[in-house]
Parts: structure tokens; C-alpha cells; sequence
């Protein structure tokens, strides 16, 4: 919303500066987004005479102008506007003057051999309008050597400021300055409207046919003819006051609506009565009609726009746009005037399903004054009898205006209750009333009622929000919240909530860095990692790419780690820590912890160096990093699962599921399956890992924070070593078990100190070898003892795995 | 000169020139081993008389002492010589460049950094972590929350809807995080104080706005809770936010649905070549909107608005990090480059706390 400070000026008697009343209006809640004042930048640029122009010696399209500036000596100045002669007057600006439309500064030049002490200017230069085809030509009488901008009346501020939706009484001139008066920056001084008295009946009937249901569409429509006008250009003020806030003069009769629109928030719409057939009548549109409106586009119609039609069929989008046919031109000799109120929401549903955004949407759809329906019309006809002559007709009102607001039952004492300051009733009472409430009553409670132009005021809240912000935000005065009980706080995060944060603090401990990634991915992405269902696939994506609900964060790691390898960083390992949504219920949010590597991005160096380059990555780096993300978060693995063969992302044998039995998985880890890497447009070395955080078990509540007694024995431990030979299918991890269960007291720790496949080692058989520790407890163990537990071992290595001992 | 002295010269002399412990063992053996020279006159001893045995002993048991002591000063020396030369001989080049641990590469996306360092400061102020889910019903994303059916101010939000399931319910991704408020309204009684970080859409896409992107939401309910303790809390998070020891803001009467009265608010800043900077200058940019929260979405959540009270503020968690640490744009967040996350991004052990500061 835009205004000039003498516009506002009708309104508000005041002395204060522009300055000042940008700052009110922002702590009224009116934020200023822009204070614009030309006569600033304007400021070098005077009025002067050119005493003679003479064609220049050696160009045929210059002329050089001796020019009066009104301070001392004449100066001449090389000018190339076809419009320069002697006698005229026009806009001197001297060298050092920063010219807006050019972007240069000026300086003293000498053109094709003459010398030229400045620029006389066209408007486009002072980016004041369009015209650059010649200089600025000023009347005779413009006076030599005052400022340009004042003189042409560029020197009033414009002031735009941002309306919420909530304050639609603030989208007109008067409204601004009733807000400004109450805030003490004046006197409120808009005049009263005096109704027009018509002189005959209106020749036109209006009527507005709606179902019962829909009549809220249309509350009231008022109708006036004026005829035997003049409608040519409107006078300069008018014009002027149009053409600072960036509307463009049209006609008199249309800038007296956008005036109407700008300066009351009343959006008004004229017909050429000429163009109108019978009476018009208002109703909803019937599925296909059209209609070509003023912005010159033709919009088709459907049962959700409402519209005023005669007998030639549509006329006019109500409160939206008019239509061309009926539009008032330089020939228009009658005019129609309507002054209607149309239903917000419809207004606001018409508008967008249209796509028409104007002036009058804007304002239909966030609420007009319905009280100023009539005295609309009549201010509107008394400018149009004043400014285009003719006679106005009697007003034609169909349907009702609403009945007035209900008054809040309201306590002073809630203008403490919430915002904790304490003012006087008479303050407040001031406030309010100098807003356009009616205060009734006395004592602590009082009975208020908004004015017809504050729809939005509907509670005690709002009458706080008013009295505020009248009295200044700033005298809320801060005050400690004190704390709930006790001093030290207690621990708020849960268990989720820690895991989420350590997880991530532990994998970027292990050299990996984390990216935050969309939430939503294409739809072929989803599919291949389980999603894509049809309840988690946006219907309104902002992109195709990003359509569908991530069942799982590798798709978008994946295409990170693509995008820095084509940048150059294929040696990358990210992870991310996660939402992912396997349904559209809350409880189909999970946190996903997942991380990949790629390349040779290993946890203890990448790439190439003088001590060995780094071995390209394999699923156990990602399997490190889950048993490492598991340990860090003090999930106890005593009984995790580790099940070879993965997800459908993984490469089937170098892969596994992670879980505390079968209904406990908790994620996976794995080389990424070609066939995903090549749907993705990806390629490897590319391992994985994904952990469901919330699928963790919980650690088990302990009544106290002391650990369980340390018991170190004083024997030293015996270490034997086995290898065995086995066929390359028998995990080694099941023979670990298998070692340890041997003797589960004395057996401390089984290690797989080497593996091997090759020569010596007959084809599909492979050499494990075990270390096993033996802690004495009691005694130091004979060696009779010691052997009878490696005879164990090796007895059940060869029953269970058809272990031999290799020789 | 004695026999005896005679053997002392010689052998001291060996000792004194034996080249390496080798040598120095040669003579040993030679002088004191089971052959020895001097074991030899030591075992002259036994057949001695009683006087003889007094004269001559000090004297061989003297020399085999001599030898001893310097058989061992030899030894040593020969030791020290034989290490220098060693460590002479052992040099590496430290100047080789070693590995880049995974401490040093690994990091910590800035969205992540700047909750952990938002929900230290909360933290000591009491408030809890509410979490809610991302898709949303219509009913907790905007009726509950004072946005009427239908009503403009839901245009502004530029939803992200799913199709309608069988029921005709519509679902949508949350475009703000209040309807976390909503569930928290509903699931506890007051005294209620939480904030509620997370990701939000909003089908917009430009220099300044992604599709996602994350906001946190403050809430105090209780009887007393009013704008006063609101700005309270809004100045010492900014400051502790911001590590400065003053903040100039600036409340403006604003508009959102579920907050009556509503105020956005404004920090003082500078702006010097880019760079912004709080608690100097005399810019002002706004960073949060906040309010009373409405009394139809306390009654909406079951709430007496004439017993209960309360205050919700909301800020974008990229937008605060944006300002506090300089990233120019807020696409890239999302964009995963790792020369961005490696440059904007925290080392892994950064942990933001009140005691040792947010920020190192």
C-alpha cells in the first residue's frame, strides 16, 4: 500500500516530519517498507532557460545552448535533444551530478571540439517517466533556478508499508491517518460525506439472484446513474496523486474509482451506461460463459465466480474485475456507479482460480467497511458531478448491509493479564475510542464494540493487540520467566532425541560428513528403496524429481555423493541422521541414521599416499561403522544379529540385515547393488549403512548410577592359537561363537587373527585362524587343562564345519 | 714393578683400547674367567702361608677389582658410543605428511549445530524437545491453529498436499512447525514449556526460499505467562544466540492466525561490506515473529483461555544460521557439496554448551 505524505495530509492535520511518521506507522504495526523522496535525488537538478541554441560546428544532431541557471555567469552546454531551441525552459543539472536514469556521473566534457559544462535532462534521465525523446520542455513561467523536483512537485514522500491481512481498514489513506491519530501524531480531519440528493430515478434495476444458500455472496449492491458527463483526462492533482503511487491515469471517471479504491479502501466499478443492456442483474456464472475484461484477456467462467450481467450476458467479475464491453471511455456520456459488498472467501477463491490479482480483489477479499457501501457512492458521485459535470440519479440499494458487530465484554485488567503492563483505563479508553470503538459502561469492565471497518476485532485478545500497540510495544517491560522448580535443570532430551544427536556426532567422528537432504525424492528413487506408495507421493510437487516421500535416506546420499564425484570428490563419505516415512501416520515417521562411503574414503585416510594408497571401500567399512555407531551409542550387541544377505539396495552376498531376532531389525549395511547405482545414474566403490534409531533397544532402566563391580583377575592369561581349515562358506563369526562357547568361564576372548585363500589351501576352502584367550580365574591352568579346552575346540570345529586343523 | 702390577698395566691397557663389547668380553674371559689370568693368581692364594696370603691378597684381590671396575666403565662407555651411533644413523623425515585423520574430515552440518546450540540455551531455560511428524492432517497444520477453512491466510503458506485418502482426508507436508504446539497442547497439561525444532515445506523455490527448509517454534502455557517474560526470553536467547553481550529489538504489531496480540520482531544490526553484525549499527532486521497464543487455539487444544495463558514464538532455524555464521545463500544447505559442508560445517567434537560457549 502507497501514499504520498500530502495525501495523507487530507486526512491528517499534522506538523510531523516524514521521518516521524514512518517510524509511528511501523510501531503501530503498519511497517514501512520503503520511504521514497525524488526531491533528494533530485536535488541538483534546477530549472533554467537556454538563451540560444545554435547548431553545433562539426555535428549535425548537436546543438550547443548557452543556458541561464539562474546563478551567475550563463554556461554553455553541448545538448543532442531534437526538442533544444533558444527561449526554452528545461532541467539543468552541472557537472558532478549523479543522473539516476543513466547511472553516470557527470562530468565537463569537451563534445566533438566544444566544450559542454553540464547536461540539460529529459525525464527519462531523471527517471521520472518513460520520455526520453527530448529534453524537458517547462512553461514559460517555470522560475529560473529553483529546485525542478519541487516545482514539479516530486518532492512529496511516498510511503509504502506492508498491510497484514488482518488490517484491510488500513488499505486506504484514511485509514492510515485514523491509526496515526490515535498514536498521537495529529488530528484525524477526513470529511464527513454528504449524501447525493438524485434528481430522478435510476433508469437501471438491480437485482441479485441467489439461492437461499447464497446469499452471502452478495450482501448489498448499490446503483447510480450519472449522466451527461464529460469524462476526458482527470484534472493534474488527481493525476499526479494516481502517478506517485505507480497507477497510471486512465480517464477521469476510472481515476476517480482507483482514487476511491486508494483513498477509502471502497473499490468501486463504473459502466458506460451506453454499453448496458436492461437491468443488471447479479448471480452467480453459469459453467462456460465468458467474459473479455479490462485487462484484455478473456476468462472462462465457472459456477464459483459471481457476476453482474444485463441482457447482453456478463458484464463485470464482481469485486474482481470490470468487463471491456461495458467500460467507460472518452465517449461515455451516462455512467453507472456500483457500490457493492461481495462474500471475502469467494472473493479470494474467484480471484485465484482466475488468477486476476487487482487492486479491488485485494480489498474484497481481506474486507471492506460494509457500513461504507452507500457513502461510497455518494462521495464517488459527488467527485464525478464535480469533475465531469452531469446529473446523478437516485440510488438503487438491493439486499441488506449486515447488522453491526456484537459488543466484547471486556476487563481492563486483561491488558495486564497479558502483556504484564500496567495502564491507566483512561489510556486505554483514549486508545480505543480514537481508533473507532465504542466504549459503554464503567468501572472494571467495560462493554466495547468495534467499528463497522474492523471485522477482524472479534475478542478481549484483540482489544489487548489494539490498546498496545497504540500505547507502544516498547513499554512492555522484559521480565525473567522464572524457572518452573528448583534451580538446576533437569535433563530434557529423550532417549531418542540423545541417540539422534550422538549418532551424529559419532559418524562425523569417523570421518564422514553430514548433509541434510531433501525429504522428498522421485518417485523411481522411492520405489527401488521400498517407497512410492500412492499416500506418501505429493499431488502438487515442486518438482518431478522431488514428488515422493523418502522411504529411506540413500537415494539422496547416493545422488550427493554423485554430484561431488562430478565435481571432482569422488572420495566422499556422508551420512545424514534423518526422518524417513514408510506411511502417511505419524507412527510411519522414522529416524533413520545412514551413512555411505565412496571410493576410497576409508575411515583411516583417503586416496592415494607416500605410506600405500588407501584400498578402495567394501561393505565391512560400512559394517564398521554401524558396529561403530552401535557401540557409541551404548546399544548393548550382545544379541544383534548379523544376517548375511540385505535389503533390496544391496548387493545380495555382500551385504547384511542387523537385528535382535527376527522381528527386531533394526538396519543393514552393504555394498550398493549395481542395478540401483545404474537406476540412480550412480557409480561406486559406493558401501552403505542404515540404522532405524527408534527400532533400537532401549537401555534398561537401573535404579542406581552404579556400575557393577569390577572383578580383575590376578592370573596372567594364556593366549593359544588354531588354524583351521574350513570351506569358504562357514562364516567365521559362527566359529567364533562356536570357539567361545567351548568353555564360556574360562574363555575371555576369540580373536580372527588371519584368513586365508591360496596356494597351500585346496580351491573352496579357506584357512581361518583363531586366537583364543583363556582367563584363569582361581588358579593359574595346567597345561593338561589348557589342552582339554583346544581339544574341545577343535572336536566341535570339526563336527559342526568339517574343521581340520591346518598342518 | 711386581708381576702383579705388571699384569694390571697390561690388562687396563686392553681394556682401555678394546674396540667393541666383543673385545671387551675377550679380555674379561682372558683376566677373569675360569682360566683367567687373574683367576690364576687368585687360586696361587690357597697354597699361600698365612703371611704370604696377607701380602699378596689385597694385592691380586685389589688388581681383580681394578679390572672389574674398568671392564664396567669400558662397557658403558662402549654402550653410550655404540646408542649415538645408532641414533645418529636412525633419521626419518618428519616433515612427511601423515594421513588426515577422521576427526579432522569429518563434520557437522550447520542446521544440526545451530539446534544443538538452540536447545543448550533453552535447555537451561527449562523448555523440552517436542518432535512431530512432517506430514500432517489440515485440522493440526491450520484449523486447530485459527486458520479458518477457506481463509486467505492459508494461501500464504503454499501447501504441499497428498491426494486424498478413502476417507477424502487430504494430508499435507506441515508448513510450520505450530502444529507441534498443537500436539503438545493436547497431550499434556500445562505448565507446558517447549520448543520444537524441525523441517517444514513450503512449495516456494527462489534466491531466498527452498521447498524445505526448518524452523523452531517456542511455547510456554501456564496462568501467568505473559509479553513481558515473551520478550524476556526472546532478548537473553538472542544474546546467547549471538554471543553479545547486548541486543537492541524492536517488537512491531503484526499478523499471524494463531497468536493475538502478534508482533514481529527486529534486532539491531550493521551492515559493513556484507558482513551483518548484532548489538552495533542502526539497521534493523527481522528475525522472529511471536505472540499471546489466540485464544480460540487454546480452547481449540482444550484449554480455558480465561485460566490459561501463554506466548509461542517461531524463527528459521537456516535463516538464524545464515546470520550468525555468513553462508551468503541458503540453497546450498541442501545441496550436500562436501567443499560447503567441509567449510561451513562444525568438527565433529564442537559441542555447543552454555559453560564452554556455543560456538569455539
Amino acid at each position: 500500500m502507497k501514499f504520498t505524505l500530502s495525501w495523507l495530509k487530507e486526512h491528517l492535520d499534522t506538523t510531523a516530519t516524514v521521518d516521524a511518521i514512518a517510524e509511528a506507522l511501523t510501531r503501530v504495526g503498519l511497517e514501512v517498507e520503503a520511504v521514497e523522496n525524488k526531491a533528494k535525488a533530485l536535488q541538483a537538478f534546477t530549472i533554467a532557460s537556454v538563451i540560444e541554441a545554435r547548431q553545433h560546428p562539426n555535428a549535425d544532431r548537436l546543438r550547443v545552448c548557452l543556458v541561464d541557471t539562474g546563478a551567475g555567469e550563463p554556461v554553455q552546454v553541448v545538448c543532442g535533444a531534437p526538442n533544444a531551441r533558444t527561449g526554452m525552459k528545461s532541467v539543468f543539472s552541472p557537472p558532478g551530478t549523479y543522473i539516476p536514469g543513466k547511472d553516470i556521473t557527470l562530468g565537463k566534457g569537451v563534445i566533438r571540439g566544444v566544450e559542454s559544462n553540464g547536461m540539460l535532462c529529459s525525464a527519462a534521465e531523471l527517471q521520472i517517466s518513460e520520455d526520453h525523446d527530448g529534453i524537458i520542455d517547462l512553461p514559460e513561467d517555470a522560475p529560473v533556478g529553483q529546485p525542478y523536483a519541487a516545482y514539479a512537485g516530486l518532492d512529496d514522500a511516498v510511503i509504502e508499508i506492508a498491510v497484514t491481512p488482518n488490517r484491510a481498514d488500513a488499505l486506504g489513506v484514511a485509514g492510515v491517518a485514523r491509526d496515526l491519530a490515535a498514536a498521537g501524531l495529529g488530528r484525524l480531519k477526513t470529511p464527513a460525506v454528504a449524501p447525493v440528493a438524485g434528481s430522478f430515478p435510476c433508469p437501471v434495476g438491480v437485482s441479485l439472484d441467489f439461492a437461499e444458500q447464497d446469499r452471502h455472496l452478495c450482501p448489498a449492491f448499490a446503483l447510480r446513474l450519472v449522466r451527461g458527463v464529460r469524462n476526458g483526462p482527470s484534472p493534474d492533482w488527481l493525476q499526479a496523486r494516481l502517478r506517485a503511487i505507480g497507477l497510471r491515469p486512465i480517464n477521469a471517471l476510472v481515476d476517480i474509482t482507483n482514487l476511491m479504491t486508494f483513498d477509502r479502501n471502497r473499490p468501486l466499478h463504473v459502466f458506460d451506461a451506453a454499453k448496458v443492456r436492461g437491468d443488471l442483474v447479479v448471480r452467480r456464472a453459469q459453467p462456460g460463459e465468458e467474459i473479455l475484461a479490462l485487462d484484455g484477456k478473456t476468462y472462462r467462467l465457472g459456477e464459483e465466480q459471481v457476476v453482474i450481467a444485463d441482457a447482453h450476458g456478463v458484464e463485470s467479475l464482481a469485486g474482481i474485475m470490470g468487463g471491456e464491453a461495458s467500460g467507460c471511455d472518452e465517449g461515455t456520456v451516462d455512467v453507472l456507479v456500483e457500490s457493492a459488498l461481495w462474500d471475502p472467501l469467494n472473493i479470494a477463491r474467484s480471484g485465484r482460480m482466475l488468477g486476476i490479482n487487482s487492486d479491488a480483489r485485494y480489498r474484497f477479499e481481506r474486507g471492506v467497511d460494509p457500513a461504507f457501501c452507500q457513502p461510497g457512492l455518494d462521495l464517488a458521485t459527488a467527485m464525478i458531478l464535480e469533475l465531469c459535470g452531469g446529473e446523478a440519479s437516485e440510488m438503487v440499494f438491493a439486499g441488506a448491509l449486515p447488522a453491526a458487530a456484537e459488543p466484547i465484554d471486556f476487563p481492563w485488567s486483561e491488558v495486564k493479564r497479558l502483556t504484564g503492563l500496567e495502564l491507566s483505563q483512561a489510556e486505554m479508553e483514549q486508545a480505543l475510542t480514537a481508533l473507532g470503538f465504542t466504549v459503554a459502561g464503567q468501572g472494571e469492565r467495560v462493554r466495547v464494540t468495534p467499528p463497522s471497518w474492523r471485522a477482524d476485532v472479534g475478542g478481549k485478545a484483540d482489544l489487548v493487540e489494539e490498546i498496545l500497540r497504540i500505547a507502544g510495544l516498547d513499554r512492555v517491560a522484559s521480565t525473567p520467566l522464572p524457572r518452573i522448580k528448583g534451580e538446576v535443570i533437569k535433563p530434557v532430551l529423550t532417549v531418542l532425541q540423545k541417540r539422534t544427536r550422538l549418532a551424529k556426532r559419532l559418524l562425523a567422528s569417523r570421518g564422514m560428513v553430514e548433509a541434510v537432504t531433501w525429504s522428498f525424492i522421485a518417485h523411481e528413487a522411492a520405489k527401488l528403496f521400498g517407497g512410492g506408495s500412492d499416500a506418501l507421493a505429493l499431488a502438487n510437487p515442486i518438482a518431478a524429481d522431488l514428488s515422493d516421500m523418502r522411504p529411506s535416506l540413500l537415494p539422496g546420499l547416493i545422488a550427493a555423493a554423485q554430484s561431488n564425484a562430478d565435481r571432482g570428490h569422488g572420495d566422499v563419505a556422508l551420512f545424514e541422521v534423518g526422518q524417513i516415512f514408510t506411511s502417511d501416520q505419524p507412527a510411519g515417521q522414522l529416524m533413520a541414521a545412514t551413512g555411505l562411503r565412496r571410493g576410497s574414503a576409508r575411515i583411516e585416510g583417503v586416496g592415494r599416499h607416500w605410506d600405500g594408497a588407501a584400498k578402495p571401500v567394501d561393505a565391512l567399512d560400512a559394517k564398521a561403522d554401524v558396529m561403530g555407531l552401535l557401540a557409541g551409542l551404548g546399544v548393548p550387541v550382545g544379541g544383534l544379529q548379523i544376517v548375511a544377505g540385505g535389503p533390496a539396495w544391496a548387493h545380495p552376498g555382500r551385504s547384511a540385515t542387523l537385528q535382535f531376532g527376527p522381528k527386531g531389525v533394526v538396519g543393514a549395511f552393504g555394498e550398493v547393488h549395481p542395478k540401483v547405482l545404474k537406476a540412480l545414474d550412480a557409480k561406486g566403490p559406493l558401501v552403505a549403512f542404515e540404522i532405524h534409531l527408534d527400532a533400537l533397544p532401549l537401555p534398561k532402566a537401573r535404579p542406581t548410577k552404579v556400575k557393577p563391580k569390577l572383578a580383575l583377575s590376578g592370573f596372567q592369561p594364556v593366549t593359544r592359537d588354531f588354524a583351521f581349515i574350513v570351506d569358504r562358506a562357514v562364516a567365521a563369526g559362527e566359529m567364533q561363537k562356536t570357539a567361545q562357547n567351548a568353555d564360556r568361564a574360562l574363555i575371555s576372548d576369540v580373536a580372527v587373527f588371519d584368513l586365508y585363500e591360496g596356494q597351500g589351501v585346496e580351491p573352496g576352502r579357506k584357512s581361518v585362524a583363531l586366537a583364543v584367550t583363556l582367563q584363569p580365574v582361581e588358579r593359574t591352568l595346567t597345561e593338561a587343562e589348557i589342552e582339554a579346552v583346544g581339544a574341545k575346540i577343535i572336536v566341535e570345529m570339526a563336527r559342526r564345519y568339517g574343521a581340520a586343523l591346518r598342518g | 714393578m711386581s708381576e702383579i702390577d705388571n699384569l694390571g698395566v697390561s690388562l687396563l691397557d686392553d681394556i682401555a683400547s678394546a674396540a667393541d663389547e666383543a673385545a671387551l668380553e675377550q679380555i674379561r674371559i682372558a683376566a677373569l674367567g675360569k682360566a683367567g689370568s687373574i683367576s690364576a693368581l687368585l687360586k696361587t692364594l690357597g697354597a699361600m702361608t698365612p703371611d704370604e696370603r696377607k701380602e699378596k691378597g689385597p694385592l691380586i684381590n685389589g688388581l681383580r677389582d681394578r679390572v672389574q671396575a674398568a671392564l664396567l666403565a669400558r662397557k658403558e662407555a662402549l654402550g653410550e658410543a655404540a646408542l649415538e651411533a645408532r641414533l645418529a644413523s636412525e633419521r626419518i623425515d618428519v616433515t612427511l605428511p601423515v594421513r588426515e585423520g577422521p576427526e579432522a574430515r569429518g563434520r557437522i552440518h550447520p542446521i544440526s549445530q545451530v539446534i544443538d546450540e538452540i536447545t543448550a540455551i533453552f535447555g537451561d531455560m527449562g523448555f523440552a524437545v517436542a518432535e512431530g511428524p512432517d506430514v500432517e492432517t489440515d485440522d493440526l497444520n491450520f484449523t486447530r491453529l485459527n486458520f479458518p477453512v477457506g481463509h486467505p491466510a492459508r494461501e500464504m503458506h503454499d501447501t504441499f498436499f497428498f491426494a486424498p485418502d478413502s476417507q477424502g482426508e487430504r494430508k499435507l507436508l506441515r508448513t510450520h512447525t505450530s502444529p507441534v504446539q498443537v500436539r503438545t497442547m493436547l497431550a499434556q497439561q500445562p505448565p507446558i514449556r517447549v520448543i520444537c525444532p524441525g523441517r517444514t515445506y513450503r512449495n516456494d523455490s527462489d534466491q531466498t526460499h527452498t521447498p524445505m527448509f526448518h524452523q523452531v517454534e517456542g511455547l510456554v502455557i501456564d496462568k501467568s505467562a505473559h509479553m513481558g517474560h515473551l520478550k524476556w526470553i526472546l532478548e537473553e536467547f538472542c544474546k546467547s544466540f549471538f554471543e553479545i553481550d547486548d541486543v537492541k529489538m524492536r517488537f512491531r504489531p503484526s499478523f499471524f492466525p494463531f497468536t493475538e496480540p502478534s508482533m514481529e520482531v527486529d534486532i539491531q544490526c550493521s551492515r559493513k561490506g556484507g558482513e551483518i553484525r548484532f548489538g552495533e549499527g542502526d539497521d534493523w532486521l527481522e528475525i522472529l515473529g511471536c505472540g499471546m497464543v489466540h485464544p480460540n487455539v487454546l480452547r481449540n487444544c482444550g484449554l480455558d483461555p480465561d485460566v490459561y495463558q501463554g506466548f509461542a514464538w517461531g524463527m528459521g532455524i537456516d535463516r538464524i544460521a545464515m546470520l550468525k555464521y555468513g553462508m551468503p545463500d541458503l540453497r546450498p544447505f541442501f545441496e550436500a557439496d562436501v567443499r560447503w559442508l567441509q567449510h561451513y560445517g562444525f568438527r565433529p567434537l564442537d559441542l555447543p554448551t552454555l559453560t564452554g560457549g556455543l560456538s569455539s
